[in-house]
């Protein structure tokens, strides 16, 4: 059984059509990378796996449960299984590096405050980060965000981690250190990932597959071997980033 | 012609759609409200930004209004040789109107942009699809302290506006103008009844909870970047001030 399956996934927004019958399928313990354009629903295929949207038609399923059929508590415990870094890392900008990391376990857990701070640290630890946990979001570097984003995506053990575009906006040095810092943790952790990105550096170095998503649907999956030599014009020309070719810019 | 009702057509079917969103909005406000977990550290820190953190505007504006309110009570009745009224009109008016009224659009100002702002800020940089992928409802955790908050907090603030304004109009009434204390105290006890002081706090309620849903629905729905937080600031205020002057009518119609 897959750990993520997207079967026949379509949706609008108003009269614009972003996904066209999407099938997709995550093994466990995989590494998903979906590559696209800006604006051709990569997000919108990564908000549908963690239930922020719902399609119009198709099915998200996610180890054998139906998001679709689920209600708030079903959806929440599903959640539970998640981690999500987001493309700006969206900390809590009320809250210090501390609780952000351990928002999940204030939340879900019984544990002490101090019991709290100490996995905090110890998931910031992991991330490469150390005393930072009294800081506010507002004090650090857009690599640190990113990866106290990771920490606290991390914080509650989970299964499935998200990435949404993980090195938008960042130096390459900063941004190989963030692709270095994913596969490590994958292999720590064991878990399985999805990341959406159209940086080829990146979905080169962290995936097991990349599928390529074009005009609502997913024209080719393949192992980044095969995508850097795929037949597909679509395909060759947007990972050797040419102006010349079927994709026109917008 | 056609095209003008046309575009007249398009306006009052957007006007209907906010309605149904924000009645919709606050059926899920109410429904989240009375189940639990409950927040009760985020509603006592919401109660603080919105609440303890108004008291010096409400203080003022409460102030300024009793004083003028009885200096400016005080020309009229000069006319009529009754005086001695000043201080019912101010006890009155104070309890039953201005004391809720002002005090709504002073938190609408306040509180409410701030809501809006702080919500907008976050839903633009993801915080709040951050909260619901750590499988915490933002509805839950967000909107329902702001909207009790602003609820009860209105009902304790409008109280301190009816005394402090009551108080304001007692100092300039018998301080200023020279009225004799004595019959300021009695007209003011004797024209006040109770039931205008539940009025008032009745009023005061209703204010509140206009106030934080507006805010938070504002917030929820704002789009775009800073701009888009401009937008949803300044809508929350008009709104929330628009309904707050619009209710006071039709709450004063039916608290006749």
């Amino acid at each position: 059984m897959a750990m993520i399956e997207l079967v026949n996934l379509h949706r609008s927004f108003g009269s614009l059509q972003v996904l066209r019958g999407v099938n997709l399928s995550v093994e466990k313990g995989e590494s998903m990378t979906v590559i696209g354009g800006s604006g051709s629903g990569k997000s919108v295929i990564l908000k549908h796996i963690i239930g922020l949207l719902f399609p119009d038609r198709g099915r998200v399923i996610i180890e054998g449960q139906v998001l679709n059929d689920l209600d708030e508590f079903g959806l929440n415990e599903v959640r539970k299984k998640f981690g999500m870094l987001f493309q700006m890392a969206a900390l809590f900008d009320s809250l210090t590096v501390a609780e952000n990391v351990g928002f999940s376990l204030t939340q879900h857990t019984k544990l002490s405050d101090r019991e709290i701070r100490k996995i905090a640290t110890e998931k910031l630890a992991l991330v490469g980060l150390k005393d930072v946990e009294d800081k506010m979001p507002s004090e650090l570097s857009g690599g640190m965000k990113k990866r106290v984003g990771l920490a606290r995506a991390i914080c509650m053990d989970a299964e499935i981690i998200l990435y949404d575009e993980p090195t938008t906006g960042l130096d390459p040095i900063t941004a190989d250190s963030i692709n270095d810092l994913i596969v490590d943790l994958r292999k720590k952790l064991g878990v399985t990932s999805v990341s959406i990105t159209h940086d080829m550096q990146s979905a080169y170095k962290i995936s097991d597959r990349i599928a390529m998503l074009y005009k609502g649907e997913i024209i080719e999956i393949g192992t980044p071997d095969a995508i850097k030599t795929s037949a597909n014009p679509i395909v060759h020309q947007f990972i050797t980033g040419s102006a010349v070719g079927p994709i026109t810019a917008e | 012609m056609n095209d003008w009702l046309e575009k007249l057509g398009d306006k009052v079917f957007l006007l209907l759609t906010e309605i149904g969103k924000v009645l919709m909005f606050l059926g899920q406000t109410l429904r989240w409200t009375f189940s639990s977990p409950f927040y009760v550290k985020n509603v006592l820190k919401q109660m603080e930004s919105i609440g303890v953190n108004s008291v010096p505007v409400v203080i003022t504006t409460a102030i300024s209004t009793g004083s003028v309110l009885a200096l400016q009570s005080y020309t009229g009745f000069k006319r009529f040789g009754a005086t001695s009224l000043i201080g019912a009109v101010v006890s009155l008016s104070m309890t039953r109107e201005l004391g809720p009224v002002l005090t709504g659009l002073m938190v609408a100002g306040r509180a409410g942009a701030s809501m809006a702002a702080e919500l907008g800020t976050m839903k633009v940089t993801e915080q709040i699809d951050a909260l619901t992928t750590l499988a915490t409802n933002p509805m839950k955790y967000l909107v329902v302290p702001r909207f009790v908050a602003s609820t009860v907090m209105m009902f304790f603030l409008t109280i301190l506006g009816m005394m402090i304004g009551v108080t304001g109009g007692y100092l300039v009434g018998v301080k200023v103008l020279g009225t004799n204390p004595v019959t300021y105290y009695n007209q003011s006890i004797n024209n006040t009844e109770v039931t205008d002081i539940w009025y008032g706090l009745i009023k005061a309620l209703v204010f509140g909870a206009v106030i934080g849903l507006i805010g938070c629905y504002k917030g929820f729905n704002t789009v775009g970047g800073a701009e888009g937080v401009g937008k949803a600031t300044t809508g929350a205020v008009v709104i929330s001030c628009m309904l707050i002057l619009i209710l006071d009518y039709f709450l004063s119609a039916l608290l006749w």
